[in-house]
């Protein structure tokens, strides 16, 4: 599985980009090879503010629906409007193409409590 | 039955352009025997078996006193007085003790769910496989007909039947030569592009065609006739479990139907229990739905109350709070092109 090194995980598989103080969230591979095929992603509105930990967007494959989980509290800034057309970029590169939505982060130093990449590679192991 | 071997969508293109094998070892198995046999089953199920020469098959349902559906499954008449009976894996044990209490005294009847295993060929080269697994050395069964063909180490009972809509085969075998039959079916199939196929494949496959699925379209709250399947009920015939509460709802007019829809626009994959709204009113719920691979678009079956149960009528589908369009089409979903 891949675990990008630059990278921080939460325990429910979403990884968080740090870039100023602006975070890009999508899911881990582990996540998305879990899902298979994932036919509509749900996205958060711009403007809306969201809590760790809780629901921010929906994943679907053909079996469920998943709840994807905000690793840390923030307002939304920016979706991947590309998935609206083409889900399976998050199964394809869920790491690029298939990130999710970006946060201007509330308290950015919730980061340090998520989980480092070789926390995460021990967790999916 | 794993969900999916690789990816439902992979599997489901593979049945509907290639051929899929589906491992159906979990269904049960009931042989019936005796003189009586023929007049006992036409008691206890709902179709008519004294239609079915030596070899041949139907479906048919097991009915509660109400009409309503314990099980669906296929009995075979295997030879004169001696009948094979394919159930639903989860409701083996309950059809069996139905029937068994309501077993007559010269009728053999017994559970052989655990010697059986099963497996299903689907999709347009089945009968190339078919071919290639035999060298050429037999005809395959007529539809709807089941035959002995021998094969290595024990003979194989095969019958043209299947859940996909595609052409096909099931095999019913001892359940010791599975492991070995899978595997030779999927190296004689290589050639040809086959793939092991789950249970998300099947779902998808079969709601594609509106094939009812036990335990979703099918409850004992629910009527054949409910369910647009009054053609494997025999009102005609002589007395049989459910037959009364049938012929009073036949009379009255049925108050609700199953019909199948398809979402109008791009949404989420419509699901069981997804409330349904005319008029700004719920009318009822999902009883089957998913995203189909072919038609890529939301599609599903509901029983919907009779005055709106017409083709084209508009619905909505509300997924998680937000409604979404629909219409109520003609069955099947998916047709072939010619």
């Amino acid at each position: 599985m891949n675990v990008p090194d630059d990278l921080r995980y939460s325990e429910t598989h979403e990884w968080l980009r740090l870039e100023g103080d602006t975070a890009t969230i999508g899911i881990t591979d582990h996540a998305q090879a879990e899902l298979t095929d994932i036919v509509y992603v749900e996205l958060p509105k711009i403007g809306a503010t969201v809590a760790a930990k809780q629901p921010a967007a929906v994943v679907e494959s053909v079996k469920a629906a998943s709840d994807i989980y905000a690793p840390a509290a923030g307002t939304v800034t920016e979706v991947n409007s590309a998935l609206e057309g083409n889900s399976g970029l998050v199964n394809t590169d869920p790491y690029g193409e298939g990130w999710l939505f970006r946060l201007r982060l509330s308290a950015p130093d919730e980061i340090k409590t998520l989980k480092t990449p070789d926390d995460y590679r021990a967790q999916i192991s | 039955m794993p969900v999916q071997y690789t990816s439902i969508m992979d599997e489901h293109q593979a049945v509907r352009n290639h051929v899929g094998l589906f491992d159906i070892s979990h269904m049960g198995q009931f042989l019936v025997r005796g003189p009586e046999a023929t007049p006992w089953l036409n008691y206890l199920l709902s179709n008519n078996v004294e239609r079915l020469g030596v070899g041949e098959s139907q479906y048919t349902f097991l009915l509660n006193e109400n009409g309503g559906v314990i099980d669906d499954l296929i009995v075979y008449r295997y030879v004169e007085n001696q009948f094979l009976l394919v159930v639903n894996a989860a409701k083996t044990n309950e059809d069996f003790a139905w029937m068994e209490a309501r077993r007559w005294p010269n009728v053999l009847f017994e559970n052989q769910s655990a010697d059986y295993a099963g497996l299903a060929v689907q999709g347009p080269k089945s009968m190339k496989l078919f071919d290639l697994f035999f060298d050429g050395q037999h005809s395959r069964p007529a539809r709807n007909e089941i035959k002995k063909i021998s094969c290595v180490p024990n003979p194989l009972l095969i019958s043209s039947t299947g859940y996909t809509g595609e052409d096909g085969f099931e095999i019913f075998f001892p359940a010791q030569d599975a492991p070995q039959l899978w595997r030779s079916i999927l190296e004689k199939g290589a050639s040809l592009g086959i793939k092991p196929c789950g249970l998300g494949a099947r779902d998808t496959l079969r709601l594609e065609m509106c094939y009812p699925l036990n335990g979703s379209d099918l409850s004992p709250q629910h009527t054949p006739l409910e369910a647009g399947l009054s053609i494997f009920v025999d009102l005609q015939k002589s007395d049989f479990i459910g037959r009364a509460p049938l012929l009073q709802q036949r009379t009255e007019g049925v108050r609700r139907r199953l019909v199948p829809f398809k979402m109008k626009e791009k949404s989420p994959p419509p699901r069981p229990h997804y409330p349904i709204f005319k008029n700004g009113q719920q009318i009822t719920e999902i009883a089957s739905g998913t995203l189909s691979p072919t038609l890529n678009i939301g599609i599903g079956m509901a029983y919907v109350p009779a005055e709106f149960a017409r083709i084209n009528e508009e619905i909505e589908v509300d997924i998680r709070g937000r409604r979404f369009a629909a219409t109520i089409e003609k069955k099947p979903l998916h047709r072939k092109a010619n």
